[in-house]
């Protein structure tokens, strides 16, 4: 694994990237390792772009912020739009297949991230859990094991299920590009 | 030992820092980015026979936790810049009454309302004299999630051993970050508490200095015999007086209490400074944005180091003083304000360094990248 590895899950206000990004670096540490999870946004409580960052090492980290993610997750265009504009060239961008691939010379993986957790799980509440699937299968940056105990240990317990079954239709769309 | 690692925010660890360090009262008026230690607060404290009252205003807040500390209850609230502004009068009371408090300003662009949800360091100077009258405080800032429980547990220590508020001076990116800790058990942890006087003594001189260290013991209020609080200069009766010899000796023992202990205070962190040409100083966040640009720098061979302040008031003119024995010649300080504490560096130094400031206040931390470039900057000047 690298000295430092940067992501950042965007999306719009609402779409629980910031609780994506705290299990993200719960299952880091579950792993193992350190993480830092930071995340910005505005006054409004809904819509808009919003982003969390988590950062990824096996040494302490020191600046919290992402500079250059490593990979980059983004639910909506608008988030892609705004947050690309740093993603490392040998970067990878995950992208939900409503958004128009961008030309650009970095690795793309569009995967039908919202129209999965519609139709396949059955409520889009749990896309940000269905990209965790995704994300962990397509870079390998936490372990399978570990990313499925910090979606349990931090979802309300009637959704587990669900959550669980999202998560598990995330690792089949990681797996199969 | 210590309890499970998990994952922590910032304003998470400080209610777990205060609840470990004996915190059983808080009053404040929720504001961002500190309200989740007023939301955690609200929820741990009545499970431990604490109390959380949600007060009007960050005026009552204040005048709500100083009551409950004379009733000897550890008592802390949290704000930002613009309630901190609003505590200001109280604080100098606490000050000036001697009732130990802790107040919690996570900083955010300002002035007034500014940049509600983005960081800076703007309160640098507030904090030490944002309150009238020639007062000791004690200010501390933490720069990581696992410090800031530290940190908590030490500004509630100081303040019940010095019977003075302290200040601890956070930012947005250390308040909302999540961050790996390990926590300590709670038999590992030191805890000071105030000294208190039996409240079956006959006579009770509230601010007499009955150990000659300029401390006074406490009583608590309702225990015992009755006393008198005022924010007027007083005698050790705690009654309010004008004379000349009475104001001259309580003011001295006010300052005196602190700047007596310096050595207890004081606490900084050299990185790399004994053999480095260019140290810059931070405290916060931005420390870890110069932790990382020292680190990436001394890879490229640059003689650079780090202070890292961490009691920031008093000012630690010792730390400044030793750097004059290495053969550091440029200081670089770096913080997300228009320079409030390079100011204070500089009178330090007393010229023996060329002294630069690395200043952002657009409401982004500073990045490592940024204090690369500056630290390039000074070098060719040298």
């Amino acid at each position: 694994m690298h000295e430092r590895v940067e992501i950042r899950l965007s999306g719009s206000g609402g779409q629980g990237l910031i609780l994506a990004g705290i299990i993200l670096a719960e299952a880091a540490i579950l792993d193992g390792k350190n993480a830092v999870q930071s995340q910005s946004y505005g006054p409004e409580a809904r819509g808009g772009a919003s982003r969390a960052e988590v950062i990824i090492s096996n040494i302490n980290i020191d600046y919290p912020k992402v500079s250059n993610p490593d990979v980059l997750l983004a639910l909506t265009e608008e988030a892609m739009l705004k947050y690309k504009y740093d993603l490392q060239q040998k970067g990878l961008l995950i992208i939900d297949s409503g958004i128009e691939k961008p030309e650009d010379s970095y690795k793309i993986l569009q995967v039908p991230i919202l129209e999965t957790a519609k139709n396949q799980v059955g409520k889009i509440i749990v896309a940000n859990i269905l990209a965790l699937g995704v994300l962990t299968m397509a870079t390998g940056i936490v372990s399978k094991e570990s990313i499925e105990k910090a979606v349990l240990e931090r979802v309300p317990k009637r959704t587990k299920e669900l959550n669980k079954k999202a998560l598990y239709e995330g690792f089949k769309l990681g797996k199969t590009q | 030992m210590s309890k499970k690692i998990i994952l922590m925010q910032g304003n998470e660890a400080c209610v777990e820092g205060a609840l470990a360090a004996g915190m059983r009262f808080f009053a404040g008026y929720p504001i961002t980015p500190s309200t989740e230690i007023a939301e955690i607060s609200a929820e741990k404290l009545p499970k431990l026979g604490g109390k959380f009252i949600q007060m009007e205003d960050e005026i009552a807040s204040m005048g709500a936790i100083i009551g409950a500390s004379l009733t000897g209850f550890k008592s802390m609230t949290a704000t930002s810049g613009p309630g901190f502004s609003l505590k200001q009068e109280n604080i100098g009371f606490a000050c000036l009454a001697e009732i130990p408090c802790v107040v919690v300003n996570v900083q955010r662009g300002g002035p007034s309302t500014g940049l509600p949800t983005l960081p800076a360091q703007g309160d640098v100077m507030q904090t030490r004299w944002g309150t009238h009258g020639d007062h000791p405080i004690i200010v501390i800032s933490p720069s990581s999630v696992r410090e800031v429980y530290d940190m908590t547990i030490r500004a509630f220590n100081l303040s019940e051993k010095y019977r003075v508020p302290c200040i601890l001076l956070m930012d947005e990116v250390v308040a909302h970050m999540r961050e790996k800790v390990e926590l300590p058990e709670q038999s590992s942890i030191d805890i000071i508490n105030r000294k208190y006087l039996n409240p079956s003594m006959s006579v009770y001189k509230p601010y007499m200095d009955y150990d000659g260290d300029g401390i006074p013991p406490m009583m608590n209020f309702g225990d015992g015999l009755p006393y008198h609080v005022t924010g007027l200069i007083h005698d050790i009766s705690g009654f309010p007086s004008t004379n000349a010899d009475v104001s001259k000796d309580l003011l001295n023992r006010l300052m005196s209490k602190i700047y007596n202990n310096l050595d207890d205070i004081l606490e900084y962190e050299n990185i790399y400074t004994e053999d480095a040409e260019t140290v810059i100083v931070s405290f916060g966040s931005t420390a870890r944005s110069v932790h990382r640009a020292v680190y990436l720098l001394r890879q490229e061979g640059f003689k650079v180091g780090m202070l890292r302040l961490k009691t920031i008031w008093p000012f630690a003119h010792k730390a400044i003083k030793k750097l004059k024995q290495t053969p550091v010649r440029n200081l670089l300080v770096a913080e997300m304000n228009f320079g409030q504490l390079l100011e204070t560096v500089k009178a330090s130094a007393e010229g023996a360094f060329r002294t630069y400031g690395l200043n952002k206040y657009n409401g982004e931390l500073i990045t490592p990248q940024e204090v690369i470039n500056k630290v390039r900057e000074v070098a060719k000047h040298a």
